[in-house]
């Protein structure tokens, strides 16, 4: 006959018990008091000083209670966790801000017609009803679709070499890929302004903003394609050479299709780095008002120059105008920045 | 047939591998490795066409390009550059760069360091990839949106910050001003640029953290330390130099960054240490402003300007990589 | 130890060369209590119904296949178990009569008292030798009055002091792993803890470093109380006073048999025993 023993529930004896909560609870409680006494009976105001008292006195308290209790070495830790956590608050604070304000401020203009007009019969007092981006949104899209033809191969080809080919260039050109993702957008800008606009055309066009838009955007897919080609296990790759594969061949039916959805990735990342940038597309597109679907005549609008412009012009509709453009462009940004998150964890998982 | 004698055997040459590549495989390497070298095109080209265009300024003005602070172009009707009259002269944009970038820096790096230990080393593990996805949301906010932003909802409060800054620490050389403007000054433009570049280096520094090896940090914990302690002893140790080039990295961007000060620094040709007072000036943002109404004459000493700013961050892009690099190879 | 000239033919021979301690005799009482541990990891069992006695003054080797909990078993005495994402435990471990995951207890005081050493030598690359030894010390906030005097002794006692005294500048990496095996073992004498565990010490080490190490522990083992996780059967029987045997059948890990070592090697009640001991498996 064999005993059975219970077997005892798992538990997890070092995490903080009820009672070790309210006792880090109260300290905040304590600190906030603190802080609200001292902002009536001292000179010290506003939010800055409410912050700046209830950090100071919550990591005094804990500091001191962590002395009494277990000695210095636990009392440096507290100081240690509230610094951090301090750090935290402040970064996060602009995200949520910048994200609460640009969807207060950029309600208030979205309309059915915003995607429907443009501004070309619009001027500048004009209510928020009348014009809209259609011409800022298709200019984006045509830009940054043409930009991505060339980007797409140069980057691909160029993580392709480093991670496949690795032959006495790859030292310098990863050298230059990250010098090239440090090149200012104004600079870009000004190089296709004196290598293709004043040489060749003479006049500003949508050709000319997707050129600068594409030295932005090699760097990024070369970059992350690179990481994602890296992550393949070589396994792979010497399977399809045991097989008798060309290198050309393993890598183009082996390689690549694995890491599809990781390039794919890598393509939406180098979208959304551009998608938003604004001082290239000044000096090179011209902001036209109107639908432009001929990227190589004519000025274009786009998203970025839409927002900028608006904002230039300084009225109250206009401001107004400029937010909800801003609006749109981070959904679409945001958008594409959670697609290739997504992407990446699926990849992952499988 | 002989017995082979009790000799030494010779060690063989190791045989020379060849094969002979396919054609095919031949054309994969050349376009790839065309593909490949297009950077190093691309980023030759820029300096060249730059130079090109730049030259005329850069030849008249001299070094004076980059030490005087004047920008006074003296042009006749058709647009002809006097060279002789003119001057162009960026060091007042070029300090006003260097000292935008270097306050967001400073704001930058303590912060981005502390969020990053935060999310190593002490976020609970429910809400560690909700923080870490938010913090790198940030890093696809378009510069624009920085920019209004910054002029619209930051500013305010930045004027606030700096009254304070002045009214205590007022004594400190660039603390201090004459004409009490605190509007659309370097240090709102550095508090702007800071919150662009804490996403980018909170990433780095996070990555960092992240590759520290586990034995040491459990060789730490198993002799007694505390959280903070085994910090201290195994972390920065580790990730110092790496830090260090993320902050570099961040550097970099920042003296790129053009909108995104555009809209909040107040462009004034002088060099102005007074981080507090509103004029300053940003070698990107000069380039902007002066574009709309350029002549030719001028345009090329915007081309000028570029190259400089160009070369500025080149340099301070390679320190930071190199850096990075050799962090890693040391691994300690 | 007796370096005799006939070689052992046995493993109950080497444990029996040993001198035999009988439960109880070691100065200072039990030096550390295991009672009914259990751990998981995410909720899958990995440990079962663990009770052992560490008596204070001995060496105790655990020793079964890999992958029977063993290593788990040693990181629940120090409380390095709770690091691992989805640890949970259950039972309770007494030091000094008090059970070290109660609640309030301040975990790095406990570390201090039971320390561990790894299985890959980890001496800090970015401290000195001498440094490295002290830095117990210094991350727990401990003051000395004589830091030289403990340093010496706690290389000496690790049986590096010889080598090392005029290098204790250098750094912390230049030596060998055994040497660098021993620089942790001096580092983790420097807290002064109660009981001492290693995480098989010597499987990255060749045969002279093992050997220095093992006579290393033996000297230890006087003050204070030593459990060594190892593979290797022959270095149990050689260097432990008591031996538990772990094994796990497909489920969690369980202690199948303890007791002095020379009987688990020569009489080991448990068939299970008896055929890992004989090498029949693992």
């Amino acid at each position: 006959m064999t005993l059975t023993i219970e077997t005892p529930k798992p538990s997890k004896p070092w995490v903080a018990t009820p009672k070790q909560r309210l006792a880090t609870a109260l300290i905040y409680i304590a600190a906030a008091a603190i802080s609200f006494v001292l902002v009536q009976v001292t000179p010290m105001k506003g939010k800055l000083a409410y912050f700046a008292i209830f950090f100071f006195a919550s990591i005094i308290i804990d500091f001191s209670i962590s002395y009494a209790q277990r000695g210095i070495a636990s009392a440096k830790d507290a100081v240690a966790r509230g610094f951090v956590s301090v750090g935290m608050t402040i970064a996060i604070f602009p995200i949520i801000s910048i994200l609460l304000e640009v969807l207060k401020r950029g309600v208030k203009g979205l309309s059915f017609t915003l995607f429907t007009t443009d501004m070309s019969a619009t001027s500048v007092n004009d209510p928020l009803g009348n014009g809209g981006l259609i011409h800022a949104i298709t200019g984006t899209f045509i830009m940054v679709f043409m930009a991505l033809l060339v980007a797409m191969p140069i980057g691909i080809l160029t993580a392709i070499y480093l991670t496949e080919i690795r032959g006495k260039f790859a030292a310098p050109i990863k050298f230059l890929v990250q010098a090239m993702s440090g090149v200012p957008s104004i600079v870009a800008g000004l190089f296709i302004l004196s290598a293709y606009v004043y040489p060749i055309t003479g006049s500003l066009s949508g050709f000319a903003g997707s050129l600068a838009l594409m030295i932005l955007m090699i760097p990024t897919i070369a970059r992350t394609s690179e990481e994602v080609l890296l992550l393949i296990p070589s396994d792979l790759r010497e399977a399809g050479v045991a097989l008798g594969g060309t290198q050309w061949r393993t890598v183009a039916l082996v390689v690549i299709p694995a890491a599809k959805s990781g390039l794919v990735t890598a393509l939406i990342l180098g979208i959304a780095r551009v998608a938003g940038e604004t001082a290239p597309l000044v000096l090179l597109t011209g902001g036209g008002e109107s639908v432009n679907v001929n990227p190589f005549s004519g000025p274009m609008g786009s998203l970025p120059i839409y927002i900028w412009k608006c904002f230039g012009q300084g009225t109250e509709e206009s401001i107004a105008r400029a937010w909800s453009g801003i609006l749109v462009l981070l959904v679409i940004v945001l958008a594409l920045f959670t697609m290739a998150r997504f992407l990446s964890e699926r990849k992952v998982k499988k | 047939m002989t017995l082979l004698e009790n000799q030494p055997a010779a060690i063989p040459a190791p045989r020379e591998i060849t094969t002979k590549p396919r054609v095919s495989d031949k054309i994969f390497r050349g376009v790839v490795t065309s593909g490949g070298l297009s950077s190093l095109v691309i980023l030759g080209l820029i300096l060249i066409y730059l130079a090109y265009q730049g030259y005329d300024v850069l030849s008249s003005q001299g070094l004076n390009f980059i030490t005087g602070s004047e920008w006074n172009v003296v042009a006749d009707e058709a647009g002809n550059i006097d060279y002789s009259q003119t001057k162009f002269g960026i060091a007042a944009m070029l300090i006003g760069t260097i000292l935008c970038a270097t306050i967001a820096v400073l704001i930058a790096v303590p912060i981005s360091v502390l969020t990053a230990l935060y999310l190593s080393f002490y976020a609970p593990t429910s809400i560690r990839k909700f923080m870490v996805a938010l913090i790198d949301l940030m890093a696809a906010f378009p510069s624009v949106l920085f920019g209004i932003w910054g002029f619209f909802i930051l500013m305010p409060s930045a004027e606030y910050w700096a009254k304070l800054l002045h009214k205590y620490l007022g004594f400190l050389p660039f603390f201090n001003m004459e004409v009490p403007v605190y509007t659309r000054s370097p240090f709102v433009a550095g508090v702007v640029l800071a919150i662009m570049i804490i996403p980018i280096v909170t990433s780095i520094s996070r990555e960092i953290f992240g590759q520290t090896p586990l034995d040491r940090i459990q060789a730490a914990y198993a002799l007694g330390a505390t959280r903070w302690a085994m910090i201290k002893a195994v972390v920065i140790p580790y990730g110092r130099s790496g830090v260090v080039g993320g902050a570099m990295l961040g550097l970099g961007r920042a003296m790129g960054e053009t909108v995104a000060v555009y809209t909040v620094l107040n462009i004034v040709y002088q060099i102005n240490w007074q981080v507090l007072l509103g004029a300053g000036g940003n070698v990107a943002s000069m380039i902007l402003l002066k574009f709309g109404e350029a002549g030719p004459g001028e345009i090329k000493a915007l081309m000028a300007s570029g190259l400089a700013l160009f070369l500025l961050t080149l340099i301070v892009n390679s320190i930071a990589d190199l850096i990075v690099k050799s962090s890693g190879a040391k691994g300690r | 130890m007796d370096k005799t000239a006939t070689r052992p033919s046995s493993l109950s021979d080497v444990a029996a060369a040993k001198q035999k301690k009988t439960p109880g005799e070691g100065s200072l009482g039990v030096g550390l209590e295991a009672r009914g541990i259990h751990a998981w990891f995410s909720g899958k069992h990995v440990l079962d119904n663990i009770s052992l006695d560490f008596w204070s003054g001995t060496v105790t080797a655990l020793i079964g296949p890999s992958g029977c909990g063993k290593s788990t078993f040693i990181r629940t005495l120090n409380r390095m178990h709770e690091f691992i994402p989805g640890a949970q435990m259950a039972g309770e471990v007494l030091l000094d009569g008090k059970d070290i995951y109660e609640s309030g207890t301040d975990v790095t005081k406990i570390r201090l008292k039971v320390g561990m050493v790894f299985q890959k030598p980890n001496p800090f690359p970015s401290m000195t030798i001498a440094e490295n030894v002290l830095s117990g010390l210094k991350l727990a906030e401990l003051k000395v009055s004589n830091k030289d005097e403990l340093l010496e002794d706690c290389l000496e006692r690790a049986g590096l002091w010889s080598e090392v005294k005029d290098r204790l500048n250098a750094h912390g990496g230049s030596l060998s792993g055994g040497q660098q095996q021993r620089l942790c073992i001096a580092r983790s004498l420097a807290v002064k803890p109660q009981v001492l565990l290693m995480d098989e010490p010597c499987s990255a080490l060749d045969p002279g470093s093992t050997l220095r190490i093992e006579e290393t522990i033996a000297q230890l083992s006087s003050s204070m109380t030593i459990i060594i996780v190892t593979h290797n059967m022959q270095q149990a029987a050689r260097v432990s006073d008591y031996t538990a045997f772990f094994l796990s059948e497909g489920g969690p890990g369980s202690m199948i048999e303890v007791g002095p070592t020379s009987e688990i090697f020569s009489r080991p009640r448990d068939r299970r025993t008896e055929n890992y001991v004989t090498g029949r498996f693992g």
